[in-house]
């Protein structure tokens, strides 16, 4: 008798029910597309905040201080130590390195160049452009085009294994030198492949492979600094505790360490670079890894209170459309109770009906929300969203949550009436 | 009493009365409406107020112009002045001066002149054990300090066979060159050397277009300086700030819409619930004008009482929204009033009105007997 009661009452009353199945299905997806945009939100714009640059840079450990004013270095060349470039692809073996979008090595060289017919000293500096290299069975590349997407390049950029090099464009105006000249640089003939428009500092220089850098320096092999651009987690008690300690290893206790270890913050990041490279230190530029902690967790923050506000529109939304649709049947419930019904039955009824409404409206309203977010995603990020598949029972459980609440008032007062006067439609 | 009066008066006793004795319908109904115009209200307000909070949280990372001098000199003596003048309430901007000394082992530091005051609003995320607070303390970059200083002792710096003694009192780490300078007071740096400041670092909070314009106001005060954007921060925060915003503005459209949609489907189907009344009144010879006035009047109202309460409910939750994440409450824009409204009323009426229009080619009758 029960299922046939349900059964009847779907296929009865199908435009009662649409209307009461089309307000789940919009909250569900609206929830749902909310959920997985805000959930996502934060690896999307951590990834979109690698455009400030790179936030960790390692350096010789026995090196000397920089001496250098507005990009001009002046510091001895005999001065200093350097990396070993053949050391670098080891940051593709530390514990974060899918966390570790790119890096760059630099090799800042002083060299008398002969340009647009006269002779003046330079600063020329050595990089890695979009340079291919091997970690164990991986191929990767990387350069300043990922870690500094900020350059712009008038003309092509430089192959890696090359002689064609980058000027600064304020090099570029003082001297009159175009795309194509050739420059000559400690006795080697360099090309003109493109104008580099970037920061103060890069625009006085020339920027060429590394190799020719190295050349220049006579130091086969060196790197004087490397940047790395990681995909960080913004710093909290723990970060701060270790950041300050000297060695964290002996600070923190054992299980604070491995916590700290295996968190991909700033600090421990910079941390794992400095054993994975011989004699170096690794320290976080704080200019940029400082804040983007807080640009990241206010944006997370903001998608996560509209989220929750848009939770709530929604389960009022759907709580409003339950209680429209069960208030329009109050003179079934007194022909039910007429009939001799008791109140329990006729709950059960009811909450049975909103129960499978509610499971229909939520994997239909799933399905949308998911759609939507999905197409938000290649829309803006252009990329997927990665979503939990643990979102499906939450939402599902959510949805029928929120359709019995909504139910539970209309349904309480339908059983109060009374069968004589909701049948003669007085009530 | 008039016909007409009378006619007046039986209309607004049919629009006020089922609105009184049927309570909890026309509650849920309103609960429709005020929950899709407070959405809307909401979001739109967080939408157009998002931006100008944003930029404020970028601010942190500091300068985005520099001024500096033209061919390494130093810039005129009221440089500091013009730029503030220029800037008004809209940014900080700090200059600095710098110098190569030695030290008494004879090895090469950079020294620089700043004014700390400035440089501590504007370079926020400098890492200072304690900031210098009289003059001839000096603060000492982290690299500096282990390689100068490592006790922490004073130090003599020498500039062009003129010393000066400093006591380092803060250790100041920033992860770039900064570190390995020495940092005193401009007063202290300027009687020192007699070097006036060659850069002025300005952070300004707005769009790329108001920085834009901001660099041509200060080119203009300042001609015999270079005025240039920061480009790594000027682009970095432009392209961040566009996907926020632009996921921010895809979720308040499908947050909307689907508020609206819900809003839509509960009210048709609270329209659809009174059919009996629809042909009680029909039966007893209301023209079909008149009822569909009455149903049109009685959504209108509604949505006309849902959409203000809605949008004070919104403006609510947005500056909540607001003060809870940027700990600064959201300007209201009372601007958009008339479009939550006029949404409101609008999709109020086509709720009651479409279900009205299937029921007028029903006969009365048949719905009487309850078919």
């Amino acid at each position: 008798m029960f299922p046939r009661l349900v059964y009847q009452s779907f296929r009865r009353q199908r435009r009662r029910k649409l209307l009461a199945g089309i307000a789940i299905t919009l909250g569900v997806a609206v929830a749902t597309a909310m959920i997985a945009v805000a959930a996502d939100i934060g690896d999307k714009i951590n990834r979109e905040l690698r455009t400030f640059g790179a936030n960790i840079v390692v350096y010789p450990d026995t090196d000397t201080l920089d001496v250098e004013i507005g990009g001009v270095n002046l510091k001895p060349p005999a001065d200093g130590a350097y990396l070993e470039e053949g050391d670098l692809p080891a940051i593709k073996g530390t514990f974060w390195r899918h966390n570790i979008v790119a890096f760059a090595p630099f090799l800042p060289v002083t060299a008398d160049a002969w340009l647009a017919g006269h002779t003046q000293r330079v600063e020329l500096v050595g990089t890695w452009f979009a340079h291919p290299f091997r970690y164990g069975s991986d191929n990767f590349s990387t350069g300043v085009r990922t870690t500094n997407p900020w350059w712009k390049v008038d003309g092509t950029w430089p192959a890696d294994d090359g002689n064609d090099v980058l000027l600064g464009e304020a090099l570029a105006a003082r001297t009159g030198m175009h795309v194509g000249d050739t420059i000559k640089v400690g006795g080697r003939e360099l090309k003109v492949a493109g104008i580099l428009s970037a920061g103060p500092t890069e625009n006085q220089q020339i920027v060429a492979p590394l190799h020719v850098a190295q050349e220049l320096a006579g130091r086969p092999g060196a790197v004087r600094r490397v940047t790395v651009s990681a995909l960080t987690k913004p710093e909290d008690a723990l970060a701060h505790r270790a950041a300050l300690a000297a060695d964290p290893q002996k600070a923190l206790s054992p299980e604070l360490y491995d916590r700290w270890y295996c968190s991909p913050y700033v600090s421990s990041i910079a941390y794992q670079l400095a054993e994975a490279i011989p004699h170096s230190r690794a320290e976080q530029i704080r200019q940029v890894a400082q804040n983007e902690g807080v640009v990241l967790s206010r944006i997370k923050g903001l998608m996560l209170l509209v989220t929750l506000a848009a939770l709530l529109a929604s389960a009022l939304a759907v709580s409003a459309a339950m209680a429209t649709a069960i208030f329009e049947r109050r003179q079934e419930v007194g022909l039910m109770k007429a009939l001799g019904a008791g109140n329990l039955s006729v709950a059960a009824l009811f909450f049975t009906e909103a129960g499978l409404l509610a499971l229909i409206g939520g994997c239909v309203g799933f399905g949308i929300g998911i759609a939507l977010a999905e197409q938000i995603g290649k829309w803006i990020f252009h990329a997927r969203l990665a979503f939990e598949p643990v979102l499906f029972p939450v939402v599902l459980a959510v949805a029928v949550l929120v359709t019995f609440a909504g139910s539970a008032a209309s349904i309480r007062r339908a059983m109060h009436f009374s069968p004589a006067i909701v049948l003669r439609g007085d009530a | 009493m008039t016909v007409a009066t009378n006619r007046r008066q039986m209309f607004l006793r049919l629009l006020s009365r089922p609105v009184l004795v049927r309570r909890g319908r026309a509650l849920t109904a309103l609960v429709a409406v005020v929950v899709a115009a407070s959405v809307a209200t909401a979001t739109l307000n967080l939408y157009t107020d998002v931006q100008a909070k944003l930029h404020r949280e970028f601010r942190s990372y500091g300068a985005n112009i520099v001024v500096t001098a033209k061919d390494g000199s130093s810039l005129p003596p009221e440089a500091l002045a013009r730029v503030d003048a220029a800037l008004g309430p809209h940014g900080i901007a700090a200059p600095f001066a710098f110098a190569v000394a030695r030290t008494a082992a004879g090895a090469p530091v950079v020294v620089a002149g700043a004014d700390f005051d400035r440089v501590r609003k504007l370079d926020s995320w400098w890492s200072v054990t304690t900031w210098p607070a009289t003059l001839g303390d000096a603060l000492i970059g982290k690299r500096a300090y282990q390689s100068l200083t490592p006790k922490g002792g004073p130090l003599d710096l020498t500039f062009q066979g003129r010393t000066l003694h400093v006591t380092p009192t803060g250790i100041l780490t920033t992860g770039a060159q900064e570190d390995s300078r020495v940092y005193l007071s401009l007063a202290d740096f300027t009687r020192w050397t007699g070097i006036e400041p060659s850069t002025i670092e300005v952070a300004v909070a707005g769009s790329p277009a108001e920085i834009r314009a901001m660099i041509g106001t200060l080119a203009a005060a300042l001609p015999e300086a270079d005025v240039q954007p920061v480009r790594q921060m000027v682009e970095a925060e432009a392209r961040v700030l566009d996907k926020t915003r632009a996921t921010l503005a895809a979720s308040t459209a499908v947050i909307i819409l689907t508020a609206a949609l819900c809003m839509l489907a509960t009210l048709t189907a609270s329209v659809f619930d009174r059919r009996k009344d629809f042909a009680v009144m029909r039966a007893l010879g209301a023209s079909r004008r008149t009822v569909s006035a009455l149903f049109a009047a009685e959504a209108a109202g509604i949505g006309l009482a849902g959409a203000v309460l809605g949008f004070a409910l919104g403006l609510g939750i947005a500056a909540w929204i607001g003060r809870a994440n940027f700990h600064a409450s959201v300007s209201p824009r009372f601007g958009i009033f008339p479009e939550v409204v006029i949404g409101s009323v609008l999709l109020a009426l086509v709720a009651a009105l479409m279900p009205i229009s299937m029921l007028r080619k029903v006969q009365p009758a048949v719905i009487l007997r309850g078919e």
